[in-house]
């Protein structure tokens, strides 16, 4: 899965975004030098505030957008087809939970706390990917989902391994890893249902239908508009470019689609023998943005569920504070 | 995927206790770093560590260590610590000279 890092154009980044020009300018001795010379930044070295704030704030964003992205597909675990598809969907659903816990430690070690960027997540301070917050309405949905999200999120992940932050380049290696299980499951969902009965093939291309363009809007504004991404570039942060990566995602997909027997909403979609590429149609930001705001299918739902399970958890965490506190004092008072 | 030497910031919080993990990925190499989680005690960092960090059979031994008992050298003085090291270069076999055709040397 992966976190949208960037907003919508009226309210600039949801926070941190904008450094004081003077931060810039100072950075540490050394520090752009290593960078461009595709040497890693690692916890405890200087480094300059903005590059700091950058990352906590992609990389929470990006955890988030894990945590939050369980929910889509959980919502299926229960009334998978077979033992088979609900053991998969389950394994994948958990490692979405892995690939947060790996993420929320990596910014930890940027000096941001657990527990304060959970809170920003659950008051809305930090955003999450817009993606999840369209429905599940049908099994073939876990399937497009797995697919199209999941291949467009590699595409997007494969770039940050090489990030020049050491702790997040070494979460996205793990991610990364563990997401190809995702998108090939997802895949094989689809062509079971797109070689099934024709009610079976109709939802699978309705699931389609409905995942291709926020898919493709998964990678961002177009480059025009997109507000961050030269000093994320400069910082070794970002390696492509929004569209170059939406281009890369194009180019993959059209073929498995044809594989699959489906067909992308797509009427402008076809190749371009002079650029060696797909064209395919404008891109819809105005919806984009209106999700980010808030305005999506299912952002009150998403968030609502998140911060229920959070506060009737609470009890767990502090019973096992607890325990522990009692079975250390019980230790120490042996040995005393 | 928190490291030993992270930001000093992290002393105070509401959270669990944080703890890095080790993994020993199979029998013959050393446990390696691969991140952290925050448990409240250590059987429980154990068993959280098992499930976030070996989902897919990557270890066969696991070790907890609470963060705040390492000790770490400071990055700021990353010259000057390991700076002696660095005009020895006779410690490497590299350093001397053989002469044509002596083998296994």
């Amino acid at each position: 899965m992966y976190g949208n890092d960037f907003s919508t154009p009226d309210r600039g980044a949801p926070e941190a975004a904008a450094m004081p020009r003077q931060e810039a300018l100072a950075d540490p001795p050394g520090f752009q030098e290593l960078i461009d010379a595709d040497g890693r930044i690692e916890p405890r070295d200087a480094m300059p505030e903005g590059y700091r704030k950058t990352l906590i704030r992609q990389i929470a964003q990006h955890a988030h957008s894990e945590i939050i992205g369980m929910q889509p597909e959980g919502n299926w675990i229960s009334r998978a087809p077979s033992l088979r598809r609900k053991a998969i969907l389950m394994a994948k659903v958990q490692d979405e939970a892995g690939h947060g816990l790996y993420l929320y430690a990596a910014a930890e070690t940027l000096g941001a706390d657990r527990a304060d960027l959970l809170d920003a997540l659950h008051t809305g301070r930090q955003k999450y990917s817009s993606i999840f917050n369209y429905p599940t309405l049908t099994w073939a949905d876990v399937g497009a989902i797995g697919w199209l999200v999941d291949g467009a999120a590699i595409v997007n992940q494969v770039p940050l391994c090489r990030c020049s932050y050491g702790p997040y380049a070494r979460a996205m290696i793990r991610v990364c890893k563990e997401e190809s299980f995702h998108q090939r499951q997802g895949f094989e969902l689809l062509h079971s249902l797109s070689h099934g009965s024709e009610a079976q093939k109709t939802m699978a291309q309705d699931a389609v239908n409905r995942w291709w363009w926020p898919s493709l809007m998964m990678f961002g504004p177009s480059d025009a508009e997109s507000t961050h991404s030269e000093q994320s570039m400069r910082w070794g942060i970002k390696r492509f470019s929004n569209d170059e990566l939406r281009q890369r995602f194009v180019d993959m997909t059209v073929p498995q689609a044809e594989a699959l027997g489906l067909t992308l909403p797509d009427p402008e979609l076809r190749w371009n023998d002079e650029r060696g590429h797909y064209d395919f149609g404008e891109i819809d930001f105005t919806e984009l943005f209106e999700v980010i705001k808030g305005n999506g299918p299912c952002n009150k739902q998403r968030l609502a569920n998140r911060v229920a399970a959070h506060e009737e958890g609470a009890w767990v965490r502090e019973a096992a504070a607890a325990y522990a506190e009692k079975q250390k004092s019980r230790t120490t008072g042996a040995v005393a | 995927m928190t490291e030993a030497d992270a930001s000093p910031a992290r002393g105070r919080r509401r959270d669990w206790p944080l703890w890095e993990v080790f993994v020993r990925s199979r029998r013959g190499l050393s446990h390696v770093h691969v991140g952290s989680l925050h448990a409240p005690d250590a059987e429980m960092a154990l068993r959280n560590a098992r499930d976030v960090y070996t989902r897919r059979q990557e270890g066969v031994s696991l070790w907890v260590v609470p963060a705040s008992s390492i000790t770490a050298s400071s990055p700021d003085e990353k010259d000057s610590f390991f700076d002696p090291a660095a005009d020895k270069i006779y410690r490497h076999p590299t350093f001397y000279e053989v002469p044509e055709g002596v083998k296994h040397l």
